[in-house]
């Protein structure tokens, strides 16, 4: 496979596309959309990075085996993200079906979680 | 064939393989990158769910004028990296040097900006530690923030400086001839370093800078 060389308009395009997405970016972010302020967010900064690895970083144009590798870098970086949220993300839900008083609340408890004389497992442990 | 390039390493068999085994080395040791900014990005994405208002307010209180700029400089210093590259291909020596020049330039001048901006935020004592100060209403996870945006930004700007001391010896070389159309595996592992760089502040902006904008403005 030998080597392609992209036309200077393309690189010309790639960084005024680049460009616009910088200022959309920018200016969508000073408008309250609630939620979909973080969509657009990450919808114009994938989009960016997507432009610059297809097009500076020449994948568009690459083997497949450096594109098997681009790809698994970032579906690891999903799995990192991903599966670490599965935690967070869930903790309120298991919170309450353990009838786990919010993070905020515990201090109210004061020393009533530590061991008690009457506390037949004053450790916790089984 | 180009077999007996004085390029070639006597363990490839053709310059294409050897350009083919240089690429595909660097995107391995990008994806190591990719996990080690990616841890930082994680806990910024797990504070955030937690503190949402703290990081708002934390991420207004930042310059948002000088994220900004120094996205579209980035941005600039990776199209004269792309060029840099397109120029060896092409063979025109002295295009590699120009364009060299000015992406160690415009590097220069996202280090200059993020300097003033950690000036600016050490003045106000938003560095974590001993001295933290912060008028929002939580200032403690305000100073979480500010720990990831120093370790985020920290990180990116020696990538920044590392990469540009490596374009430099490139810049010589480039200087000297080094590079061609048949050979120039270096400079394109340097623009695939660069751009890299490039896309990890593509990222920190909206996450660090704009995040919270919005509430700013009375919304």
């Amino acid at each position: 496979m030998a080597e392609h060389i992209a036309p200077k308009k393309t690189y010309i395009l790639v960084w005024a596309a680049l460009m616009v997405l910088t200022l959309v970016t920018i200016g969508v972010a000073q408008l309250n959309l609630g939620p979909f302020n973080d969509v657009v967010a990450l919808a114009v900064a994938v989009t960016k990075a997507l432009l610059v690895i297809l097009f500076f970083m020449h994948v568009k144009d690459s083997s497949r085996l450096t594109r098997l590798t681009v790809v698994a870098g970032f579906f690891w970086l999903a799995i990192l993200i991903g599966i670490t949220l599965t935690d967070y993300l869930s903790r309120p839900t298991v919170d309450k079906l353990r009838a786990v008083p919010p993070a905020g609340q515990l201090h109210l408890l004061g020393e009533s979680r530590q061991a008690q004389p009457g506390n037949p497992n004053p450790t916790g442990r089984r | 064939m180009s077999s007996h390039h004085s390029a070639l390493a006597h363990h490839f068999d053709s310059l294409e393989q050897q350009r083919e085994a240089s690429t595909f080395g660097m995107w391995v040791f990008l994806v190591t990158e990719i996990m080690f900014f990616g841890g930082l990005f994680t806990a910024y994405v797990v504070y955030r769910l937690q503190y949402q208002a703290a990081f708002a307010e934390a991420s207004n209180s930042l310059l948002t004028w000088a994220g900004s700029v120094n996205t579209v400089v980035l941005i600039c210093s990776s199209l004269t990296m792309a060029m840099a590259v397109r120029s060896a291909q092409v063979d025109k020596r002295k295009a590699i040097v120009v364009f060299l020049l000015l992406t160690i330039l415009l590097g220069g001048v996202f280090l200059g900006i993020k300097a003033f901006e950690y000036y600016s935020e050490f003045k106000e004592h938003h560095y974590p530690g001993a001295n933290f100060q912060f008028e929002g209403a939580d200032p403690q996870h305000a100073e979480m923030f500010f720990s990831i945006y120093f370790c985020m930004t920290g990180l990116h700007a020696l990538h920044m400086i590392i990469g540009m001391s490596l374009l430099g010896v490139l810049l010589v070389q480039s200087w000297k001839g080094r590079f061609n159309s048949q050979y120039h595996n270096p400079l394109e592992c340097m623009g695939l370093y660069w751009h890299f760089v490039d896309i990890v502040w593509i990222f920190l902006l909206p996450l660090l800078y704009l995040f919270g904008a919005n509430l700013h403005h009375g919304g």
